[in-house]
């Protein structure tokens, strides 16, 4: 280990450019001739379109074009996809509504692009779209999933009758009955999980750009994976070849999973610019990226537990209904089933688990992956279930956990997973010991002699991330292999390129990685070069989402690493006339092990490229890549305990000490890693007291802006006290498990579990708003309970 | 945002005469409402008509009868900072500290405020609790006549607030609960012990804008504690009711925060 290698607190490379405001945004970028453009969108959240008329919009100044959907689609471009393949329970393949990137029949969300306006200006490009006369004939509106399955709800698609995309089910049906029947101690609870707008600080943007000479584009654009982007563009909206195609995604200040996917806009600009001969550039504002990013959660479920006379888990079985908005985003199939339930196990040792998912249409925004990405979800009903079964049973909520943790791995749940390492009362005993958990009694003590009610409630979580084995999730039905690639270049001076698929967004790559290298081979972080989000430089690569970059995409570094170490071994070796296996890299030095016979790395690299005295038969040059597929999710988990306490008077929560223990496997930088869990937290936070993404019945959205959505602040949360304890990932070369998602994961059960705790009631829903927690505290009568 | 031209007024007839001169004008004193609402489109006038420069419009000065007179171009971080305020109705000093950021403190206005009229903006309560006195171009108005309703005030459309007034109170005190989600107030509660008596006047609450409170009002005229104003509470009737609080939550804010204002008066 080096002072900037794996595990030190290396401050981020990357923020001197972003403190000084010298970063690069997709809407920092401009070229010659450009045009700007403005969607044409919906007003309406279920209608026919009759006419789109644009004749006064054509006319007014700086316009050049007004574009929509026949005309997209006589050019050919394909509608949008969603790349994960589900399988009803009776084996019929998910039933998908067509999505054009323009729709010019039946629009089906408020906010749903209908035509692009392309100008001189921004400003005369939103006139100009203000000025096309969209007449409607309005349909019929459903917002909830559960409302959409009933006998004459509205239908959106012909193509999914009665709303269903797919009755999706997982585990076995009658082995979990079977345990319920024999069970002790039945709970029943139902439970949802609100809808989230994910909010990332930069709104979407695109730059496309076409050379009819070379037939070229080249789309800068707000993405978490540029080349998937590329493929998708490429391989179904029929844009251009790959080759033909170079996407570049710049720095992109945060996606949260909204940036994975393909948008209407991106794809429309890159269609248009051809069009019209001319660069085009979109940048979302805040009202668009409310209405039309991909949002996130939004399940209604019912979960049942059994147990046996010993309080052990025998049976799970729970049934949920997805609300995948009005049509299916890139991977929103997947983000239901096999991110969700997949997980429903837990951290704990239960025999039979049967799980029903259905998905279905509503005239609400599109759903998809958002941070946790139905691993949030799986853990609100596991945490929310093992707290109130341990108080139905009169056990203490740790208490109940310790007796089904598991605690042999490998351990093969019935969904799937094969958790490979963890050690779950680790993390559960760190954290209760931290928040002096004994000490509760007194504390709530100390609140109702003042008037306030007090709670503590906790969430040991479990993810799967660093998805994943390409083979595995490709039989799970995933259109894409998701390993990721990397190569090391080293210059002939001995500084160092890394290109990485993996893409920075937030997450401090350009810092992390480089302490990587600086571990392997003892040079400054300052002499490595992390490149990354551009098709052109980066050969291929699967992106950043799910917390995969550390445990894929630094793993694939790492194989790179060690065909670049070899080869370097080789020359010293032979330029030292010393064996190949005598040769030890350390502090930027070849050493000879137990001679003073060394040489530096850049000595050794400028030989690879002077070529004058190499090996015979080797080859010039240092640079290596490497392709890294992993053999198995990895499993960040942990325990989370929050305390709150209630001012009855208003309803307002305060959460006055919260706990993370986390297991992340090896931490490369335990500033970052933090900076990621605190981030998480305030997002799950956010989820469970403050945000909820409202619709009226007409499907108009009620919480467009910052007005009402309420979007954490600062002040709405303590001073997060954390710890790690430490299984090491045996999947890959570095041991690390993921860090990114685990905040937002484990957070809201325990926040939940402690204001139910402190009103003393068994159900609530998401957010515990002021207004919530005063009505049940009224409909409750426990302020008088209270004084 | 739509085109708009920008003028910057030197003076109170300035301004009026540029007023009168624009197609669709509309004065501007900070902008904190009117710019946000015409970025999203949602306003349009052909002319804006900056107040903030109007060096007749700007300062507080504390007069010969104690009372304090501020220009209505005056911020609220100005308000909130000033000795003056703090002393003689350190309840409206603490009021302007609380109005929304930092940003919107050292460009929002009282004037522009109180032109505006928010429903859920802080000092129409102060006003309306302390009595104030509102200066205009034309005339001056109490408070009591000047707010008529939700973004209703008694101005004529060419009108400029150009000052406002306040006499001197004792025990004033500001208690905001704020939404959660704009933090504009849910319900705001000015106190004060004023010459003519206990005034309690609640913000953010109510369907018709600022209103007073009576009961609690005469409660607290014979017994100035926090105590009096338990189990008195607005009619659930007229309070606001949207996502982020029922009626009957906002009316039960009212009587809390009018609680902790009196309980923070002394």
């Amino acid at each position: 280990m080096t002072a900037e290698g794996i595990g030190a607190r290396v401050l981020r490379k990357e923020d001197k450019r972003f403190l000084t405001g010298n970063g690069r945004y997709t809407d920092d970028m401009t070229m010659p001739r450009m045009g700007h453009a403005a969607f044409v969108r919906s007003t309406h959240a279920h209608a026919r379109i009759t006419s789109i008329n644009t004749d006064d919009a054509m006319k007014m100044p700086g316009v050049d074009a007004v574009l929509n959907g026949h005309q997209l689609v006589a050019d050919g471009i394909g509608n949008i996809i969603c790349g994960w393949m589900i399988h009803s329970k009776d084996g019929s393949p998910m039933n998908m509504g067509a999505y054009r990137a323009l729709e010019s029949e039946i629009v089906r969300y408020v906010g749903q692009a209908i035509a692009i306006v392309i100008a001189d200006t921004q400003q005369q490009a939103r006139d100009a779209a203000d000025a096309v006369i969209v007449e409607y004939e309005e349909l019929p509106v459903v917002v909830d999933s559960l409302d959409a399955l009933k006998e004459g709800a509205p239908q959106l698609h012909p193509e999914a009758a009665g709303n269903l995309i797919y009755d999706w089910e997982i585990g076995e049906e009658a082995a979990t009955n079977e345990a319920f029947a024999n069970a002790a101690h039945i709970t029943t609870m139902d439970i949802d999980n609100n809808r989230l707008v994910p909010n990332p600080m930069e709104p979407r943007a695109a730059l496309a750009h076409f050379d009819p000479a070379e037939e070229h584009y080249t789309l800068y654009t707000t993405s978490q994976n540029p080349h998937v982007a590329r493929l998708v563009l490429s391989a179904f909206y029929n844009v251009a070849p790959e080759n033909k195609l170079r996407v570049i995604a710049p720095d992109v200040g945060g996606g949260f999973g909204s940036k994975i996917f393909i948008y209407p806009e991106e794809i429309a600009c890159l269609w248009a610019t051809k069009r019209v001969g001319r660069p085009v550039k979109w940048t979302s504002d805040r009202t668009e990226a409310f209405l039309t990013d991909a949002h996130g959660r939004d399940h209604h479920t019912t979960a049942e537990l059994a147990l046996d006379a010993n309080n052990k888990i025998t049976g799970f079985r729970v049934k949920t209904v997805a609300n995948l908005g009005a049509y299916m985003s890139l991977f929103s199939s997947s983000v239901p089933t096999y991110l969700y339930a997949t997980l429903l196990s837990g951290q704990y040792n239960i025999p039979h688990i049967y799980a029903n998912v259905k998905a279905v249409y509503t005239n609400t925004t599109p759903v998809d992956a958002y941070r946790g990405a139905g691993r949030p979800e799986a853990t609100y009903v596991v945490e929310r279930m093992m707290e109130t079964v341990a108080k139905e049973v009169g056990m203490s909520p740790a208490e109940f956990r310790r007796i089904n943790f598991i605690r042999q791995f490998p351990h093969q749940t019935p969904v799937i997973m094969a958790y490979d390492a963890g050690d779950y009362e680790a993390s559960l005993d760190a954290a209760m010991k931290i928040i002096d958990y004994d000490g509760f009694a007194q504390r709530r003590a100390q609140s109702e002699a003042a008037g306030k009610l007090r709670g503590i409630g906790m969430s040991c979580y479990i993810e799967a991330c660093g998805i994943a084995p390409s083979q595995a999730v490709g039989s799970l039905g995933a259109g894409v292999g998701l390993w990721e690639s990397a190569e090391v270049r080293v210059n002939a001076v001995g500084t160092i390129e890394v290109l990485t698929g993996s893409h920075s967004h937030g997450q401090g790559h350009e810092t992390t990685f480089a302490q990587l290298v600086s571990d392997r081979l003892g040079l400054p972080t300052e002499s490595i070069s992390i490149v990354h989000g551009d098709t052109d430089k980066v050969q291929m690569g699967m992106g950043t989402y799910g917390s995969r970059s550390g445990a894929v995409g630094m793993s694939a570094i790492a194989k790179a690493l060690d065909k670049v170490e070899a080869k370097a071994k080789k020359i010293a070796a032979h330029l030292m006339e010393a064996a190949e296996g005598d040769i030890e890299i350390e502090g930027g030095e070849l050493k000879v092990a137990g001679t003073d016979k060394k040489l530096t790395f850049t000595e050794v690299a400028l030989a690879a490229y002077t070529a004058h005295n190499l090996p015979e038969g080797m080859e010039p040059g240092l640079k290596e890549g490497a392709f890294y597929d992993p053999t198995n999710f990895t499993f960040p988990a942990g325990c989370y305990i929050c305390e709150v306490e209630i001012d009855p008077d208003t309803g307002v929560v305060s959460i006055e000490n919260f706990v993370a223990a986390d297991d992340f496997g090896t931490i490369i930088n335990p500033m970052i890693v933090e900076g990621q869990v605190h981030g998480g937290l305030v997002q799950g936070i956010g989820q469970a007291m403050l945000e909820n993404t409202q619709y009226d019945e007409e499907g108009q959205l009620l919480t467009a802006s910052y007005m009402d959505y309420t979007m954490p602040r600062a002040d709405n949360v303590p001073s997060f006290k954390l710890e790690t304890t430490v299984t090491e990932c045996p999947g890959n070369p570095l041991g690390m498990k993921g860090c990114g998602e685990a905040g937002a994961i484990g957070s809201p059960p325990a926040v939940i579990n402690a204001v139910t705790d402190a009103l003393g009631i068994r159900d609530m829903n998401m957010p515990a708003s002021p207004n919530r927690v005063w009505q049940l505290i009224q409909d409750n009568g426990i302020k008088q309970a209270a004084e | 945002m739509y085109e708009t031209k920008y003028h910057r007024a030197s003076s109170v007839s300035d301004a009026a005469a540029m007023l009168k001169n624009a197609d669709d004008g509309k004065l501007l004193s900070g902008g904190q409402t009117l710019i946000p609402t015409m970025k999203q489109r949602l306003a349009a006038p052909s002319d804006l008509i900056d107040l903030r420069h109007i060096a007749e419009m700007s300062g507080i000065t504390k007069q010969a009868d104690g009372s304090i007179r501020i220009g209505a171009a005056t911020t609220h971080a100005e308000v909130a900072s000033n000795d003056d305020i703090k002393t003689a109705l350190s309840g409206l000093a603490d009021l302007a500290g609380m109005i929304g950021d930092p940003h919107v403190r050292h460009m929002g206005t009282i004037g522009g405020s109180i032109a505006n009229n928010d429903p859920a903006a802080d000092y129409p309560a102060a006003l309306l609790a302390l009595g104030a006195t509102i200066e205009t171009n034309k005339r001056e108005f109490s408070a009591s006549n000047f707010f008529t309703g939700m973004f209703e005030t008694a101005l004529d459309e060419d009108e400029i607030v150009t000052a406002v007034i306040l006499p001197v109170a004792a025990n004033t005190a500001y208690a905001k609960f704020p939404n959660p989600a704009s933090r504009y107030a849910m319900a705001g509660v000015f106190v004060a012990k004023t010459s003519a008596g206990a005034r309690v006047a609640v913000t953010g609450a109510g369907q018709d804008g600022v209103f007073r409170m009576p009961d609690m009002e005469k409660a607290l005229d014979s017994n100035w504690a926090a105590e009096a104003v338990v189990g008195i509470a607005p009619a659930e009737d007229n309070m606001l009711s949207d996502m982020h609080g029922t009626a009957a939550y906002r009316a039960n804010l009212v009587t809390v925060m009018a609680k902790r204002a009196v309980a923070a008066s002394a």
